[in-house]
This record gives C-alpha cells, structure tokens and sequence, in this order.
C-alpha cells in the first residue's frame, strides 16, 4: 500500500512541478493533466471510487480539455522567450506558502479534533446518490441555478459578438 | 466435480478454462494470474475482431457500393488484415521535423490505453466481467472522456494545420456529445437503481412469457437507445459524423502526420472505441449477455454478447455506406438543439416510468409523451428551415 501510494504521490509531484516549471504553455497543460490523474489514483487508493472517476471524468475529460482549448485559441501556446519565471515570484511563492501554511495547519489541527477511527467509513456510490438527492438537495440546487445562470451568461455574450461583426 | 449440464459448461468455458490454467501455480497467486489471464484474453480478442471487422467492412462497403472489395490475399481476401499489419510494422515511422516528438509519441499511446481500459467493466457473458466494479459505468465514461485529450495531443503535436483543424472538430464534437451519451445511460441507471454493468444486465435478464425485459423494449428505453446510437456514433467519429477525419477536407484529420505502427494504432483505437461503445450499449439496453428469448438461453451468453456487438458494428458499416457526412454547423445544431432537449425529456418521462408503478397507464401516458414531443419539435424545427435553391459564395 505504502509503496504505491509514495509511487503515485511522486507522479503527482512531478506533474505538479512540471506544470510550473515547463517552458511550453501546452506542455504545462498536459504536465498539469498528469497531475490531475495521480490525484484520482490516489483517490482510488483511497477506496473512494465516485471521487476518483468524477476527478477522471471532469478534470481530465472537460477541465483539462478546457485549458488546452483556451491556450490554442489565445495564441498563447507560443514558447515563451525568457525564463519562465514571472517577475512577481517572491509575491507568488509567499501567498502559496502562505496558503499552504494555512491548509496544513486546519489538517493538523483538525486530526487532533477528532478521535482516531480504526476501521476507513464504506461508502458507496449509492450513498453518495441518496445523500446528494436527500439531505443535501438544496445546496445541489443551488449549485445547479449557478451553473445555469452561467451558461445563459456565456450565449448572451456570444450572441453579441454575433451581432456586432454583423 | 458433478457432471454439469453440457449447456452451462458451454456457457461458463473461459471461466473454467482459466481456472483449469490457474490451478497449476502457487494458490498465493491464483487470483493475479486469473486476472492477468482476463487481461490477455482481451487484449488478444479484441484486435483480433479488429482485423476480421476491417475486411468486413470493406467487403461490405464494397457490397454496397457495386464493387468487389479485397479478394487478393487468401480466399475471398480474408487474409488481408495480416498483410496490412504486417505492412504497418515494417513501414517507415515519419515524424515530421517541427513536429513535438515526445508528445507525437504518446498520443497513440494514451487512445489505446485508454480505450481498453473501457472492456474491464463490461460483461462479456454470465460471470465474465474482468472487474465488477460498483461504479462501473462510471469508470467506462472516465476512461472514454481520456480519449479526448489524446486527440488534442495527436493533432497539436503534429505541427500540422490539418491535424489541428481535425483535432479541434474531434474535440469540440466529442465533448458535445458526450453529454447526451451520458445522460441518455442515466435514465437507465434511474431504472436500475446501480451503476453498476453486472447489476444493469442483471435487471434485465428476466422473461414475461419467452420475451425480455430488455430497457429497448419500453418507451423511455427505446427513447434513450436512440439519443445513446446517434451519440455513440458521433463519439466514435464514424459516418455521418466523421468530420473530423473528413478526407476530402482535412487528408486524415489529427492522425494526418502518423505513419506505419502509429497509424495502425490510432485506427484500432477507432475500431476498439466502437467495439466498447457497442458492447455498452448492449449492456444497457440490449439485455448484454442475456438470450433474446427465453428458450434461447441454452445458447452460451458470450455468444450472444458478441453477436450484439457485431450486429451494432453492422449498423455503424451499414450507415457509412448510406448516408453523407453532416456539415460542422448541422452537427452542433443537432447535438444541442435536438438530441439534447430529447434526453432531458426522456429522462423526465423515465422518472415518470419509474414511480406511475405498474400497468398500462405509464405505457400510453411515456409513449403519447416522447411521441408527441418528437413530431412538435421535428414540426417547429422545420418551420424555420427555407428549403430552397442555395447560393454559394466562392472565395476569390
């Protein structure tokens, strides 16, 4: 178990790292999917097979797409020139950090909160269904308004440009 | 060991055969070598029915068009796939200079990995399912949505204006249409209450009198087993909607700078996505692996599994030799302005199904439903069509 879970956690890393550090716009995206899989396997390694294909399903199959469809359209997939840092670093590594600082530190803290568990909680797709549907219906809902407010926002913008070009 | 039945010795052969190889080894690595065994087995049967399905084709397609087709090598030309593998192995392999060589290289790759990781959750016969997953058609989706990026790889690593015009059309038509795909399979998750592929044939694998109860044969099911043909055919490139490998557009779409073994992957990448879709449409609607009437049972389920597939691949030679290719804009129209809206509504109807209980009210009030919503929305659509002479303007 530990073995595979240091395999994938490198595999993660390295896609992560190669994200940032690739030269190639499109290259990063790709390093980026990379990523995004050893999270989903690292999920399954978790028994958590919903999270894990949901992460396959819509990271690699629709946000990674996303990404690379934005790069190619904006003419951003040319290789940059200089150095791949951007000149506002030590404001980006400090609020990284900063915000890693914070994340580990509600980890820590809340695994002291709680009283260890000896046996992983089973749950299965099909709790997750009837949690979504039941108890948390009305978050879904809202989710679902959200999304719906933003596809009618991206036609209305597209219809205008329509018109204008017209 | 009781003296079963011939027919369900028939019917459970590839379990027993594998178990009969297992038992020679160590019990402490029986089930890794079972399931090792299971992944051969697939990685050999598929292929396999890869290159009898190509000479099928162009035989078909020669049918069908007043030709003859292959008939040089072997008798009737059936040895034609070995030629053409042997052809494709010892071709040169052309990369081209401005080309991005690493990821030139894996887009072939990640297809084909891709696409047969799809046949581990479908079952191929009773008990003949690689892994029986609880989230198993999840799982085919995630693995069918990576396909999607090898695309993008193969048509942006080539440095190719035609590859990454073929890319772009592959991409853009898959995603559109993996949304009807998926959401015409939930109505039958609705129904079955799992995601579960073993469990969905399951609940399909009964009899009223000698006849199934197959999800085609209702009318949420026969809705659904549409919108998921016309989907599965859009999401496997195949006529009419080939765009994206139009060859009279784009040479080859994004497989236009593959050469020899890579070319010969990306098609039995194509091929395999259509074996898998058609053994999951099989699986969804068609009952998978169960007989089509019930005396029909004694007739091993692995053979009716792989007859429905064929059957299917029938369908998709049948259609490219029928009928034309759609233009870009007729494809988006039809997958966001027809299939889609007819995917929701079924799966409303599907939850009407599912809790108007038994009887024949649910069948005349689901059927008046999808029947009436497809002549109104064929009605309004073609109000708004002008049928008439068209002009064209020419570049000049």
């Amino acid at each position: 178990m530990s073995f595979v879970f240091y395999l994938i956690a490198a595999l993660t890393l390295a896609g992560g790292l190669a994200a940032v550090l690739l030269r190639n716009t499109v290259h990063c995206a790709l390093a980026l999917t990379v990523a995004f899989a050893g999270l989903a396997l690292l999920f399954l390694g978790l028994d958590a097979q919903f999270a894990g294909f949901a992460q396959i399903l819509i990271y690699i199959g629709a946000v990674a797409i996303l990404v690379v469809f934005a790069i190619l359209l904006t003419r951003s997939s040319e290789t940059a020139q200089e150095g791949v840092f951007s000149k506002s670093w030590f404001a980006g590594l400090v609020i990284a950090a900063g915000v890693f600082a914070v994340l580990g530190w509600a980890v820590l803290a809340g695994a002291r909160a709680l009283p260890l568990v000896a046996a992983a909680p089973t749950v299965t797709v099909q709790d997750i269904g009837n949690a979504l549907v039941g108890r948390y219906v009305l978050p879904l809902e809202i989710v679902a308004l959200l999304l719906t407010a933003a596809t009618i926002g991206a036609v209305i913008v597209a219809l205008h440009e329509k018109e204008r070009t017209r | 060991m009781a003296a079963a039945p011939i027919s369900i010795t028939l019917d459970q052969i590839f379990l027993l055969l594998r178990d009969w190889l297992v038992g020679f080894l160590p019990a402490g690595v029986r089930p890794a070598a079972g399931a090792v065994l299971g992944v051969i087995a697939i990685v050999c049967v598929f292929p396999g029915l890869f290159a009898l399905t190509t000479v099928f084709e162009r035989k078909g397609l020669g049918r069908m068009q007043n030709r003859l087709g292959p008939n040089r090598v072997g008798p009737f030309g059936f040895f034609q796939p070995i030629a053409d593998g042997i052809k494709a192995l010892t071709k040169e392999d052309v990369i081209p200079f401005r080309a991005d060589a690493a990821v030139h290289f894996l887009a072939p790759l990640v297809l084909v990995v891709a696409v047969f990781m799809g046949f581990a959750v479908l079952p191929m016969g009773r008990n003949m399912v690689l892994v029986d997953m609880d989230a198993g058609l999840l799982f085919f989706f995630a693995m069918g949505a990576s396909t999607e990026l090898s695309v993008f790889m193969a048509g942006w690593s080539s440095r190719n204006k035609y590859s990454i015009l073929g890319a772009m059309r592959a991409v853009g038509q898959m995603i559109s249409y993996e949304v009807p795909l998926l959401l015409s399979s939930v109505s039958v998750v609705m129904i079955t209450g799992s995601l579960s592929l073993t469990k969905i044939v399951a609940a399909q694998n009964q009899y009223t009198g000698i006849f199934p109860h197959w999800y085609v044969f209702t009318p949420w099911g026969f809705a659904a087993f549409l919108m998921f043909a016309i989907a599965a055919t859009a999401e496997t490139n195949r006529t009419p909607f080939d765009l994206p490998e139009g060859e009279s557009e784009l040479v080859a779409g994004y497989f236009t700078e593959y050469s020899g073994f890579k070319f010969a992957l990306f098609f039995l990448g194509e091929y395999l996505g259509m074996f898998s879709i058609s053994g999951l449409g099989a699986t969804l609607f068609l009952g998978g692996w169960s007989a089509p009437l019930s005396f029909l049972s004694v007739v091993p389920s692995w053979i009716w599994f792989f007859a429905k597939v064929m059957a299917a691949i029938f369908v998709f030679i049948w259609m490219r030799g029928t009928l034309p290719r759609l233009r870009q804009d007729q494809l988006m129209n039809f997958a966001w302005k027809f299939v889609l809206p007819f995917t929701l509504l079924n799966l409303v109807v599907t939850a009407l199904w599912r809790f108007m209980g038994e009887g024949w009210a649910r069948w005349v009030v689901c059927t008046a439903i999808l029947a009436g919503a497809y002549v109104l929305m064929g009605r309004i659509e073609m109000r708004r069509k002008h049928f008439g002479p068209r002009s064209y303007r020419y570049a000049e």
